[in-house]
């Protein structure tokens, strides 16, 4: 093997994951989730049209490939006059995508919550919303975590399909590095080897945010 | 804060409710005075506890009207909500119920404290975040109540942290300071281990010689028949009996009571 590609290969794909595969993951998770909560809401939601319309955005989302769905919104889009760059049609099809996953883990969790805690909720004089806010979804935070956890590692390994949208990310620049050099083996393997480091500080990070959210709970 | 006239502060006329076909209140009348306390007896299924929670808005009876009176008669009226009048709106529906449970405050079986919060957070979230009362004031307020029931210093405890018997007086602290009309007991001490139980009922027997009105549902005959004013004894989704505790406990007329009341008595 040669360790100098190695070496000299590794600023740029480090450089690679700091402005494409973080940023990216970050901006379509924080966006998912914002996208999961209305869908999780809607879903459990009395009003028929509004569980509809979650139920068939989640079945939707989960019933097609997201390379698919990268492909329509970035290639597809503009045939009815939609064109938009990489970057934002790759952070459009990651929350959507997110969004379907971590909308049935969030509405399992508030599901999970104990009738109880809303009707101790509505007795205290809150209104349905403000009980959720307040009360059901703090508890179904701690449930979520390790659910959630899950999606947001695939996701930063699925960010890689963003390179065939031409998004300049982690394994974007592998490909390039590895075309001119032909050493697929190495190039791809240190692209594996920094997604797994990344991944590894991911799920210490989320030990925390459990032992944190645990703070209430009997050991 | 001791009341002193004896006007109703909850009155109930023909409350029926039915899940589907099981019909659980057949048309109960109940009169609750001022400073009175009145315990709801009788087998499991027979309506009791769907009482309670149909007068804090957790049901919703099928008929029937439920009046709870004003706190102070100068500023508020007697609020009223008829649920057989079938021409309310949803959402009209939806905001007198919420105006009626405004005006009482209940304590669970199964105490349902929020457990992502601490003793003191549970106790002021209502005043604060739905009553909008001045923070300090409330905290000052909760810590008082907190100390009465001998919980000063489990202030920033959380729930898991605290016996049973513990988590119930933060629950009937949860809905003193709400300040609310009428207090409402579901089975207070059903879920506690024997030991604890003691406790409870005292810290209850003294809101109840304070002068709150209270209707507690409740098991314990020997703590009706000191703290109740008057007892109801219903069956089969009906009230078979009612009266002074010491009539009702202690020489009841109606079978169907007495052979309840012996039942309970051998049962200890």
């Amino acid at each position: 093997m040669d360790f100098n590609l190695f070496w000299s290969s590794l600023g740029p794909m480090l450089l690679g994951a700091i402005k494409g595969t973080i940023p990216l993951s970050l901006a379509s998770f924080v966006l998912g989730l914002l996208i999961a909560l209305i869908i999780a809401v809607m879903r459990i939601s009395s009003n028929k049209l509004a569980s509809g319309v979650g139920r068939a955005y989640v079945s939707i989302i989960r019933g097609t490939p997201l390379l698919v769905q990268l492909f329509v919104i970035f290639y597809g889009l503009p045939a009815i006059g939609v064109k938009l760059d990489p970057w934002p049609s790759a952070i459009i099809a990651f929350s959507l995508n997110v969004g379907g996953y971590a909308a049935e883990i969030i509405r399992a969790a508030i599901l999970s919550v104990p009738r109880g805690q809303w009707e101790a909720g509505h007795m205290i004089g809150m209104s349905r919303n403000q009980t959720l806010l307040r009360i059901i979804l703090p508890q179904a935070a701690r449930v979520s975590v390790p659910p959630l956890s899950n999606t947001f590692i695939s996701l930063v390994k699925d960010t890689s399909l963003a390179s065939l949208i031409l998004v300049t990310e982690l394994f974007r620049v592998a490909q390039q590095v590895a075309a001119f050099s032909r050493e697929f083996m190495l190039l791809y393997l240190e692209a594996a080897l920094i997604y797994w480091v990344i991944c590894l500080v991911l799920s210490t990070a989320q030990t925390r945010v459990e032992k944190r959210l645990d703070r209430y709970v009997a050991h | 804060m001791l009341p002193t006239d004896t006007e109703a502060v909850l009155q109930v006329r023909g409350l029926t409710k039915a899940f589907g076909s099981n019909t659980v209140l057949r048309g109960i009348d109940l009169v609750v005075p001022r400073g009175k306390v009145v315990a709801l007896i009788g087998p499991s299924g027979s309506g009791k506890t769907t009482i309670l929670r149909s007068l804090n808005g957790l049901e919703m009876p099928d008929a029937g009207k439920v009046t709870v009176g004003a706190r102070d008669a100068s500023t508020e009226q007697a609020l009223t909500v008829d649920f057989g009048d079938a021409a309310a709106s949803k959402k009209a529906r939806a905001a007198e119920v919420a105006a009626l449970r405004d005006r009482s405050a209940m304590v669970f079986q199964h105490y349902n404290l929020f457990p992502h919060k601490t003793v003191l957070q549970n106790v002021i979230e209502g005043p604060v975040q739905v009553q909008k009362r001045p923070r300090s004031e409330v905290v000052a307020e909760a810590e008082k109540l907190l100390a009465r029931v001998g919980l000063a210093d489990k202030r920033d405890a959380y729930p898991f942290e605290l016996s049973g018997g513990q988590q119930q007086r933060v629950g009937i602290v949860r809905a003193l300071a709400l300040k609310p009309q009428l207090l409402l007991f579901d089975e207070p001490t059903s879920a506690l281990d024997p030991e604890l139980v003691d406790d409870v009922l005292a810290v209850i027997k003294e809101l109840a010689d304070e002068g709150w009105t209270m209707v507690i549902v409740t098991h314990e005959l020997a703590f009706a028949r000191q703290t109740a004013d008057e007892v109801v004894f219903m069956d089969g989704g009906v009230v078979v009996e009612r009266g002074p505790a010491s009539q009702v406990l202690r020489n009841p007329k109606e079978e169907r009571t007495q052979a309840f009341v012996r039942r309970l008595l051998h049962e200890i």
